[in-house]
């Protein structure tokens, strides 16, 4: 059947923000599914909150709403857009969820929109576990042993069927949220009682744990027609138990005989054709028994998915643009495969490489977190490197995480790789229980001797990982003992490149520089060779140039000859470094395009759009380091590279990348150097006659007491060269501050501490520009919502600013456009700035596109990312047409998402380390409108009557007074611990006493288990955090319960519960609002908002956020 | 780091291109055609696959031998291939199933294994300029002995390889109390295909690839099945007699592979050297009939030549089945007469299972005794897996 011709308008739901279990990859398929619609001429109509995406640029659709995902938003854009579909497989469980909540409640029904891609039956027989089991009953295949319970009576019920150790999975939650694996009746009960609160329908699956059993998914398509094809297999190195998403994985699976591999693909056949999806895409995933074979139907997942996503990159086949040419009616040998274009999509890609992801963790800002890996997700982002052969793969996989490993390298110390001590007790012990460092645990342990068969014993993982590991070991071992004259032997260090060594590792085994290496390596001619990715082995000519390194003989990268431009990409996602810079790397990938260059893009994750393969002109999906870059950069012989957009990562690439001759294109080298080293930036910013914060820099812990004495308590520490303000530290005294130096970070010459004047209570402003040599243009100013000392990536903020006074912005705006100058910055540049007592502080700059880009350029209508790369090949602002600030008539509010509920010890306090993982963007016509827009897309449910319970310190006790007022004024009941509520009462608000949790009951945390309260105002900053503090803000996570912990917020949510009270929500197109700032563009650039985005006086809410 | 049992060894095809790797220490000389073969999984499979005789075979998987070796899954008695080429010879092997290494498996039958290979680059040699000779043996560079190897060795055009890999005497296969009787002509058989005859309730009597049709009619057979099988369709020239003279009887037939080329042959059509053939479990196979894509295991170089409206000079037959990817003919149906065939692999072994069913169509013709026929979809992986 071809192409639908009844369907015109097309709903597709986004994912809304980045969170663990659910990212990038959505807007990789959101973006695919976007343009395989349009093409197909339908008009999409987009709902998705999250900013940083690049599906929600106004030209990937025909209306973009950027409204909270839930399904109140997409009901009202369905009311208004009239859709005939909706398609609600590309954008993770939170589009499923809302689009089985539509259908139920009648919505889909009364507006007449269909639901394709899946059809309502399917995604609740795939998602709900008791219906699941059922299917696969009925279809002869075995699922574990378990059952549903509603509650701890019912799972304790299954115990007796089920045993020690059961996997808990809550229904309906991503990621595997909130489930968890219990050896025994207490942490049953914990991870039963955490899994029926946290699932939307307080369901939990209890089953029969198969620990230890091999872990298998496969990636499937069907048509309307019930033609099926298997995209990929993919095999996980760590066995059952730990969660996919944090699992080694190998595509494809590397140790299944035919027999096995083709009963699994009959059993995905039955699935997908029990399961009932019938256009679509889904991943299964299955346990095998690795003593006899037994296989078990682990879960299937009716949408495209993480894994979906790597195994498009693995593959070369679009699972989400094929699966929205299925939803609207093609059959797959309808559809050509766009590698080859010859053939058509109805076959299977067969791979003659191997393809390994990593997962990237963050526990590092999650001190206290719990490491261990289990069923829950915790990892926040991935690499994925291809090789000839699994080690060349998995060390390439693992030197592109950028975790500081070059390789498979174990740490420094035991410490490093999460070891108490050097012994092989303390090795056995901890290899038992996985954890991000179980990988190098076994490399020492194959050191030490032990065992390949007792490491599968204690570890589960298959031992054919474990014998290529072992080769890797036993390779370093030949080579670091060999003679100088044959380790310099083209052919020694040719056998040790494909085992995919970089040559630093090489470098360290034999002493050596990675320099010298690489200039040996080079004069024996040792190079890799690229190959293409192109879903056949060879079979037919490819046409599409996605390319991968390998020390192979025969290089397929096509020389066109056309004058090239190579964009750097970001890398893996992590927390400081997301969705966002990837973003900023499409823009210019399509711009360059557009310009006529031949784009090349390098990057190694695979959830991004960046990688998918017709983005840029070329894609060499291969780790970002130095080495791996040159050699790119080598074949490739662009005009420049460009290192700006992708955030830290191409960054740091920067000088090692000059040094070889290579051309940076926009801002030089040396200003970006210039901007990080704090001494030659205070020559600068003293010749401008700019306000810093009395600072300093440190190599040890004396001098920076020295130096924290001399600019006073409190101080802010941090590391130089990092993003996302990792180990940035606030310290009051001299204690915590040496405590810093021996806990936090190692300071060195290279790598000096920075030490500033903490400006508490100040109000932050972030300023995103754009230069061309000669002009500077303002993107955008925006003001923090949080205080300073609250990560700028972590703060909400608003743009316009509305509580800054015209004069200061004035200060910021001229300032930004001196200090671009001043560095001769060509394309973004960053300042933040704090204001206290009436003087504008630079906080910092940064010659680099910033987080915020995404979020400004939706906000004012003009890509700016897409025009700093037309800038960095020699354009003009005046050539472009981007000469002046556009400030909205409208307010745009961005709001981080925070993973706290998925580490659970973590105290969940803002500060200045970046600890949010996404962010979503409200829209409105008034601050409080649009700041309620984005908390609902944030997921902080805002009370729109009830009870509010504040406890804060006592320096913030003056300021609550006018916030805890009108909170009063709308009728609210207010608690509030001794201090607060005697200090409240004296002012004339009437607060209820409630007990601190260890002075009597019923106390805080009684209040907010019974959920007596709607929303919890707490201020832990300040010398003086409280413990209680800590569990009242742990309860509040716990039982879902909003909370703010500072102040400003606190005045914002208020200003949102007015708005959310006074009128109904309602929705606008990004087009329409965009459309707006144009009309709007005449007015003079620094032009203020007017009057009504300012819902209560600014007096009262200066008084609000500032003493 | 450097295996002692391997030595320098390379690959020399007919046109002189040169492919180093290293070698088993003291393996002989082999030359033949160089075939590259798709599959991911199921090398032993191929390596026992009859139709790979005489065949040189190139694995575009990288890593080879992961799994090891088993007693279940051969398709022979014994390796078939002249020799194999791979990207990568696995070291270690890990499989419940595994009885031992590929490379001891090979090394037993003599089998040539050249590893280290850069296979993609083979690959796309052979796919750009067609399958030819090739020679793998030790050294570094092309030699005297290599080039005389390769000028020994005959073209696969005009060879009857049939005849050599099939059974000299006939024997049986599966239960004797089975409802039906199949005579199966061996071109060089799977037995997978003696499986699922097993499994679909059929005795077996397998005869040799010379065998007269009296002598197969004699047998008083349900059905007459033509095998799969290695070498040039036209040079079997003593099968379409046979064939003709069995489906002038009535007889139904169904042929797979080389079977289906020699149905091609037998009612008029002409077979022809494709480029460099099909090798592979992922060939989208359209069934004309009913629009239906079945993703099919395929392993032939030779090609009955024809278009979706039909064999040139055979009126007789109209084609059933087309290759999405490159067109060719990939099922014939006899017009009248219960005779049909595919050039795919519907026992697969290695390969998907989509096209199984075939077997219940053959069932079918032979004249229902209960079992559905039509190309039925969604039957289950347990209940149709052959019990070997």
């Amino acid at each position: 059947m071809p192409r639908r011709t009844d369907l015109h308008r097309i709903l597709l739901l986004g994912s809304g923000p980045i969170v663990i279990g659910q990212g990038a990859e959505f807007d990789y398929s959101g973006t695919q599914a976007a343009k395989a619609l349009r093409e197909e001429g339908f008009e999409v109509v987009l709902v998705n909150s999250n900013p940083a995406t690049i599906m929600t640029d106004p030209e990937f659709a025909y209306r973009t709403y950027i409204e909270p995902v839930t399904p109140e938003f997409v009901e009202l854009v369905i009311a208004r857009e009239h859709p005939d579909a909706l398609l609600p497989t590309m954008g993770g469980q939170t589009a499923l969820n809302v689009a089985l909540e539509l259908a139920d409640r009648g919505v889909l029904a009364r507006h007449g929109v269909e639901l394709i891609g899946a059809n309502a039956r399917a995604i609740r027989v795939a998602e709900d576990r008791a219906l699941f089991s059922d299917a696969m009953r009925r279809i002869g295949l075995a699922v574990p042993v378990g059952g549903i319970a509603a509650s701890y009576d019912e799972a304790e019920a299954l115990l007796d069927r089920v045993g020690f150790p059961a996997i808990i999975r809550p229904s309906f939650t991503l990621g595997g949220t909130g489930g968890g694996v219990a050896y025994n009746r207490t942490e049953y009960e914990d991870v039963v009682r955490r899994g029926l609160d946290m699932s939307p329908t307080h369901q939990v699956l209890v089953e029969q744990s198969v620990l230890g059993w091999k872990e298998y998914e496969l990636e499937v398509m069907r048509d309307h027609d019930d033609n099926v094809v298997i995209v990929c297999s993919i095999e996980n190195i760590d066995p059952m138990g730990v969660h996919t998403g944090d699992s080694i994985t190998v595509a494809p699976a590397m140790t299944l005989t035919d027999r096995e591999y083709q009963r699994m693909r009959d059993a995905a056949l039955a699935v997908i054709r029990e399961i009932g999806v019938d256009a679509g895409g889904c991943n299964i995933q299955f346990a095998i028994n690795p003593r006899d074979g037994t296989m078990l139907v682990i879960e299937m997942n009716p949408r495209v998915s993480r894994s979906s996503a790597l195994a498009s990159k693995a593959t070369g086949y679009p699972i989400a643009r094929i699966g929205a040419k299925l939803a609207v009616g093609y059959r797959l040998d309808e559809i050509a495969n766009d590698i080859t274009r010859t053939t058509p999509a109805s076959f299977e890609p067969v791979l003659d490489y191997v393809v390994v992801k990593v997962p990237r963790f963050a526990f590092e800002k999650f001190a206290g977190a719990d490491p261990r890996l289990t069923t829950q997700m915790k990892s926040v982002g991935e690499s994925m490197a291809i090789g000839r052969t699994f080690k060349e793969a998995f060390q390439k996989g693992l030197r592109a995480l950028e975790s500081g490993r070059i390789g498979w390298v174990i740490g420094a110390t035991p410490a490093d790789d999460r070891l108490a001590d050097d012994t092989v007790e303390a090795l056995r012990g901890a290899l038992r229980q996985p954890t991000p460092e179980r990988v190098f645990q076994i490399k020492r342990a194959i050191m030490a001797g032990i065992s390949l068969a007792d490491l599968n014993e204690i570890t589960a993982v298959d031992p054919w990982f474990l014998a290529e590991m072992q080769q890797l070991v036993d390779a370093e071992v030949w080579y670091a003992g060999l003679p100088a004259v044959e380790a310099h032997d083209g052919g020694t260090i040719r056998t040790m490149k494909q085992m995919g060594f970089s040559d630093r590792q090489l470098g360290d085994l034999r002493g050596e520089p990675e320099a010298v290496l690489r200039t040996r390596r080079w004069a024996a001619d040792v190079r890799p060779a690229y190959k293409m990715v192109d879903t056949c082995a060879g079979e037919f000519p490819s046409a599409t140039p996605y390319l991968y390194g390998s020390y192979d003989e025969e290089s397929e990268a096509p020389r066109t000859g056309r004058r090239s431009v190579v964009i750097l990409g970001s890398g893996p996602n992590r927390i400081g470094q997301g969705v966002e810079f990837d973003y900023c790397c499409v823009r210019a990938a399509l711009a360059l395009r557009e310009q006529g260059f031949e784009t090349i893009m390098i990057n190694s994750n695979p959830e991004t759009v960046s990688t998918d393969f017709d983005i840029s002109d070329k894609l060499y999906f291969e780790p970002l380091t130095l080495e791996d870059v040159l050699e790119v950069i080598d074949r490739e012989k662009p005009e420049g590279v460009i290192v700006q957009l992708g955030g830290q990562t191409p960054l740091k690439l920067t000088h090692g990348l000059a040094a070889a001759g290579i051309r940076i294109l926009g801002t030089p080298p040396d200003a970006i150097d210039t901007a990080e080293d704090r001494r030659r930036f205070a020559m600068i910013a003293d010749r401008l006659e700019l306000h810093q914060p009395e600072s300093g820099t440190a190599t040890g812990p004396d001098e920076a007491a020295e130096i924290a004495t001399r600019v006073g308590y409190p101080a802010l520490l941090r590391p130089s060269y990092v993003l996302g303000g990792r180990a940035m530290q606030v310290v009051y005294d001299e204690p915590s501050l040496r405590e810093y130096f021996a806990r936090a970070v190692r300071a060195s010459e290279e790598r000096p501490v920075l030490i500033d004047r903490f400006l508490e209570d100040a109000f932050e402003a972030d300023v995103d520009a754009i230069a061309d040599g000669h002009q500077v243009v303002i993107g955008g100013v925006m003001q923090h919502i949080e205080d300073a000392g609250i990560h700028s990536g972590d703060s909400a903020c608003v743009l316009p600013p509305y509580l800054i006074g015209e004069r200061d912005l004035a200060i910021m705006r001229a300032q930004t456009v001196a200090l671009a100058k001043a560095l001769g910055v060509v394309g973004l540049i960053n300042v933040q700035f704090a204001v206290k007592g009436g003087v504008v502080y630079v906080l910092e700059v940064n010659p680099r596109a910033s987080r915020t880009i995404p979020f400004v350029s939706k906000a004012i209508g003009v890509p700016l990312a897409a025009v700093a790369a037309r800038v960095m090949v020699g354009e003009t602002l005046a050539e472009i047409g981007f000469t002046e600030e556009v400030v909205p008539p409208y307010v745009a509010v961005k709001e981080a998402v925070f993973p706290f509920s998925k580490f659970r010890e973590f105290d969940p306090i803002l500060g200045p380390e970046m600890r949010s993982t996404g962010e979503v963007m409200g829209i409105s016509d008034s601050f409080g409108s649009a700041f309620a827009k984005a908390q609902l897309a944030a997921d902080n449910g805002l009370p729109m009557e009830g009870a509010i319970f504040i406890t804060v310190n006592d320096s913030d006790k003056s300021t609550v007074v006018p916030i805890a007022r009108r909170f009063h004024e709308m009728d609210f009941r207010l608690f509030a611990t001794e201090g607060t509520a005697r200090y409240l009462r004296g002012r004339g608000i009437p607060a209820e006493r409630v007990f601190k949790v260890h002075d009597g009951r019923p106390h805080a945390i009684d209040l907010i288990v019974n959920r007596d309260v709607q929303l919890l105002i707490n201020t832990p900053l300040g010398k003086h955090a409280h413990r209680d503090d800590y569990s009242l803000r742990q309860a509040a996570i716990a039982h879902r319960v909003p909370y703010t912990t500072t102040l400003s917020a606190a005045s914002a949510a208020c200003d949102a519960i007015l708005a959310l009270r006074s009128r109904r929500p309602a929705v606008r197109s990004l087009q329409e609002w965009q459309a707006l700032a144009r009309g709007g563009a005449d007015r003079p650039a620094a032009a203020r908002p007017a009057a009504p985005f300012r819902p209560t006086p600014p007096d009262e809410q200066m008084a609000a956020v500032s003493p | 780091m450097v295996d002692r049992s391997m030595e320098p060894g390379f690959l020399l095809l007919e046109d002189g291109t040169l492919f180093r790797g290293r070698i088993r220490a003291g393996s002989a000389p082999r030359a033949a055609e160089v075939v590259f073969t798709t599959n991911m999984t199921g090398y032993q499979e191929v390596f026992t696959d009859p139709s790979y005789d005489g065949q040189i075979v190139v694995l575009t998987a990288p890593q080879i031998g992961n799994y090891g070796i088993n007693q279940e899954d051969p398709e022979s008695a014994r390796p078939q291939i002249a020799g194999v080429v791979v990207r990568e010879l696995s070291a270690s092997h890990s499989n419940w199933r595994a009885t031992g290494s590929l490379d001891a498996w090979l090394g037993e039958a003599q089998v040539p294994i050249l590893t280290g290979v850069d296979t993609r680059r083979l690959t796309r040699h052979l796919r750009s300029d067609g399958v030819m000779r090739g020679v793998v043996m030790p050294g570094t560079d092309a030699s005297d002995t290599a080039r005389a190897a390769l000028a020994a060795c005959p073209a696969m055009e005009g060879l009857d390889l049939a005849s050599r890999v099939s059974t000299r005497q006939p024997y049986t296969w599966g239960d004797p109390g089975a409802p039906r009787h199949v005579v199966a002509y061996d071109y060089g058989i799977k037995r997978n295909i003696l499986r699922l005859f097993d499994s679909h309730g059929c005795r077996v009597t397998v005869v040799p690839a010379t065998t007269p049709a009296e002598a197969v009619l004699e047998r008083r057979p349900d059905g007459v099945f033509l095998s799969n099988g290695p070498g040039d369709p036209a040079a079997v020239a003593y099968a379409p007699r046979a064939v003709r003279a069995i489906a002038r009887a009535g007889v139904p037939i169904f042929g797979i592979c080389l079977g289906h080329q020699l149905i091609g042959l037998t009612f008029g059509g002409q077979t022809a050297k494709m480029p460099f053939g099909h090798h592979g479990g992922n060939h989208p196979v359209r069934e004309l009939a009913t629009g239906i894509v079945s993703i099919t295991s395929q392993n032939h170089g030779f090609a009955v030549e024809g278009t979706a409206d039909g064999i040139p000079g055979a009126p007789g037959l109209a084609v059933t089945h087309l290759n999405l990817n490159d067109g060719t003919v990939e099922g014939v149906r006899h017009r009248e007469l219960p005779i049909f065939a595919v050039q795919y692999h519907p026992e697969a072994a290695p390969g998907p299972h989509d096209a199984r069913p075939l077997f219940d169509v053959f069932l079918a013709s032979m004249g229902a005794t209960g079992r559905a026929g039509g190309s039925g979809r969604g039957a289950l992986p347990e209940a149709s897996e052959p019990s070997s």
